[in-house]
């Protein structure tokens, strides 16, 4: 996986807090850092390219790694 | 601003199960950048009191899925034993909390942080005598007209 700025952990959490938590935590970084994010809501794969599409933010990269659901998003 | 895309939303019942509903879209809206506003009315005002008690009936409702097999144990009647709606809420929340679903507080603070507007219903306030001393801050009051002029301008008008 590529390089990262920040780092957010939504394991456990269910729709829609993976989505909230990272909208919140991209709101206090800058343009072009990179968010790497671990999810364990399977929804999270279809949201967070949803997410990307609508709020100009760049899903770089989503992967499921041992059951985990992986993305990086560049903020816009 | 006035490019934002807009949602309004009705919420009008007042149980554990569908007060999700309304927190969950306006809070996901808000992230995804929408101007988002709830109009509270009738039942659904019970999610703007400080200490929302909300609680969810198997009543009614064929669709609800019974831990256990509790339908079989208890069929219809059983569930209008005393003490079983108390009993259903309290199961119903364990289950959510356990599959990492949000608390509705935890989600009503979210829609707040992130400015969506609660308007409280002035008709069922007075009709109901509710003491707006049981309300969270941040509410405002008002009535249908000033609900028309902010769902007039949306581009989803959702009634829960």
């Amino acid at each position: 996986m590529a390089d990262f700025d920040q780092e957010l952990d939504a394991s456990g959490l269910n729709c829609p807090l993976p989505i909230l938590r990272a909208k919140k935590t991209l709101n206090g970084m800058e343009s072009g850092k990179v968010l790497h994010i671990i999810a364990t809501d399977p929804g999270s794969v279809k949201d967070f390219e949803a997410f990307a599409k609508q709020t100009g933010n760049e899903l770089m990269e989503s992967k499921e790694v041992g059951g985990k659901f992986e993305f990086l998003i560049k903020k816009g | 601003m006035s490019d934002m895309k807009k949602l309004a939303i009705i919420a009008t019942k007042g149980s554990l199960d569908w007060a999700y509903p309304p927190f969950i879209l306006a809070s996901t809206a808000s992230a995804l950048g929408y101007d988002t506003e709830i109009f509270f009315t009738f039942y659904g005002l019970q999610l703007l009191k400080k200490n929302m008690d909300l609680q969810v009936t198997p009543l009614g409702n064929p669709g609800m899925p019974m831990p256990m097999g509790m339908d079989k144990w208890f069929p219809i009647m059983g569930l209008t034993l005393p003490g079983m709606q108390g009993m259903m809420t309290s199961m119903m929340k364990k289950k959510m909390a356990s599959k990492g679903v949000a608390s509705l507080p935890e989600l009503r603070d979210l829609c707040q942080e992130a400015e969506v507007r609660f308007i409280a219903c002035q008709m069922t306030v007075d009709l109901f005598e509710m003491n707006t001393a049981e309300f969270i801050d941040g509410v405002e009051y008002a009535g249908a007209a000033a609900f028309f002029e902010f769902a007039g301008e949306s581009d989803i008008c959702l009634y829960i």
